[in-house]
């Protein structure tokens, strides 16, 4: 295998390897992942890679990935600039 | 399950106090949270830490809780980075009423040794150049103010008393206080019933119900207060930018990016979090008009959490009048994060009775059964 990091947030630059560390010290909802490694947090905002990440929780905790919660969505779905919000507004 | 204290809320509060109780020699601590670690107003929050009050109790706090942040994490032998930084808070003055206003702050925030001062606008946008001159009148600054992870502020905690022996469990929710001839004898919660005599509440938005379910009445309320995050960009600011008037705290954080927020006016009180495009409008539009380069940077997420209102906008840190053994820490009104570490002290000397830190007085519900309130803190966001 690959001995090289792995990286799994590309937004963040979180390897596979900081994910299963912080999963044997007990952070195991993705919600304690996130706000400690940043993951979901970039731009991407978990599009690219809460399903891996969701893998890797199911298999450290023994469970089907249907019983890993996801991450809270949040608007936006897209980065928008300040400054376009607040011309849109003026329309 | 036997509790010799019992913490209701695992925020930075709670945390803070479970440290300080454990570090004290105190055994069998247990923290319980219905959802997970900083799920409430703490993972929310703006994320500043700042000493610039109006009142004195609110300045006492924040100073010597700003004191325990430059060393937490040598204090707690925390592996991490907190990413404290200081470098101050500059808050603005729109108009002459807030210019004067802020002169007596500055006054008051002196004579408890924080080094707090006055600039006019062009030494404010010496210390940030991009802020637009037309905006403000002048500006008070305190270098000595800054940032800190709440994440990984909460953990540093959280890891410190784990390794002291306190219990936590996350997912569980407290249902009930069962009180017999004036005494605490368990708490009810969705998986176990915990026999203990001491409780402590720290459940920040839900202060209010924790309180009744032992049939004390708390007179706070909570409030959804919205907050946006920018993609990071390097770094261009240093301190946090901050209005009343114009209702915007705007900060970079070390990691790049920019978090800003504001209150929404006329909110109704509850415990909605959610989020409005009402508030993204408004928000580019303050932020647009302070701090114009901003309004390049695209917004990556939005997102709402509770102030814990009280009606002084102060801290109530005290053991409750009618009811041994219950002690709480709640309406922080917005900066309970910034706070914590002398709440953690306090909370752990009322519950040892041992002398306080600071004069508890001032944090005493009992305040609030005066018909007038001397001193309400005037500058929040």
């Amino acid at each position: 295998m690959n001995k090289e990091p792995n990286i799994i947030c590309r937004c963040e630059d979180v390897t596979v390897e900081q994910v299963r560390e912080l999963l044997h010290n007990g952070y195991t909802h993705f919600e304690d992942l996130k706000r400690q490694l940043r993951v979901g947090m970039g731009p991407c905002q978990g599009q690219n890679c809460q399903e891996m990440i969701r893998r890797e929780i199911a298999t450290f905790l023994g469970v089907s990935i249907e019983d890993v919660p996801t991450h809270t969505v949040r608007p936006l779905i897209i980065g928008v600039p300040l400054e376009a919000i607040k011309a849109a507004k003026k329309r | 399950m036997i509790a010799n204290i019992l913490i209701i809320g695992s925020g930075i509060s709670g945390v803070a106090i479970a440290y300080h109780l454990a570090h004290k020699g105190v055994k069998d601590i247990v923290v319980v949270d219905q959802s997970y670690m900083t799920s409430g107003a703490t993972g929310r929050c703006g994320a500043g830490v700042r000493q610039q009050w109006a009142t004195k109790a609110n300045c006492l706090m924040a100073k010597r809780s700003i004191e325990f942040f430059h060393d937490a994490a040598t204090i707690l032998d925390y592996a991490d980075d907190i990413e404290f930084k200081q470098e101050g808070y500059l808050i603005l003055a729109t108009d002459q009423e807030e210019h004067e206003q802020f002169t007596n702050n500055v006054r008051l925030q002196n004579s408890l040794n924080i080094p707090s001062h006055q600039l006019s606008v062009s030494e404010a946008r010496n210390i940030v150049p991009h802020l637009n001159p037309e905006a403000f009148v002048s500006a008070t600054f305190c270098p000595t103010d800054g940032h800190l992870n709440p994440f990984k502020m909460t953990d540093a905690y959280y890891q410190a008393a784990k390794r002291l022996g306190v219990t936590f469990l996350f997912f569980e929710t407290v249902r009930a206080i069962s009180i017999e001839s004036g005494r605490i004898e368990k708490v009810l919660t969705s998986k176990r019933t915990i026999l203990t005599h001491h409780v402590v509440n720290a459940s920040g938005g839900y202060a209010c119900e924790v309180g009744k379910m032992a049939g004390i009445d708390i007179p706070v309320y909570s409030e959804n207060h919205e907050i946006l995050v920018t993609e990071p960009i390097e770094k261009i600011q240093g301190p946090m930018v901050m209005s009343f008037k114009k209702n915007i705290y705007c900060q970079q954080v070390p990691h790049g990016s920019f978090l800003m927020g504001r209150s929404t006016p006329n909110q109704v009180q509850g415990h909605d979090i959610s989020s409005s495009w009402q508030f993204l409008e408004a928000m580019a539009e303050t932020v647009c008009e302070i701090l114009p380069v901003i309004g390049k940077l695209r917004v990556v997420r939005q997102w709402g959490g509770s102030y814990n209102m009280s009606p002084d906008r102060q801290p109530i840190i005290c053991e409750a009048p009618n009811l041994q053994g219950y002690t709480m820490a709640c309406g922080f009104s917005g900066h309970g994060f910034m706070f914590a570490p002398m709440t953690g002290v306090l909370i752990s000397e009322i519950i040892l009775k041992e002398p306080p830190t600071l004069d508890v007085s001032l944090y005493h519900i009992d305040r609030f059964k005066k018909h007038t309130m001397d001193d309400i803190e005037k500058s929040v966001v």
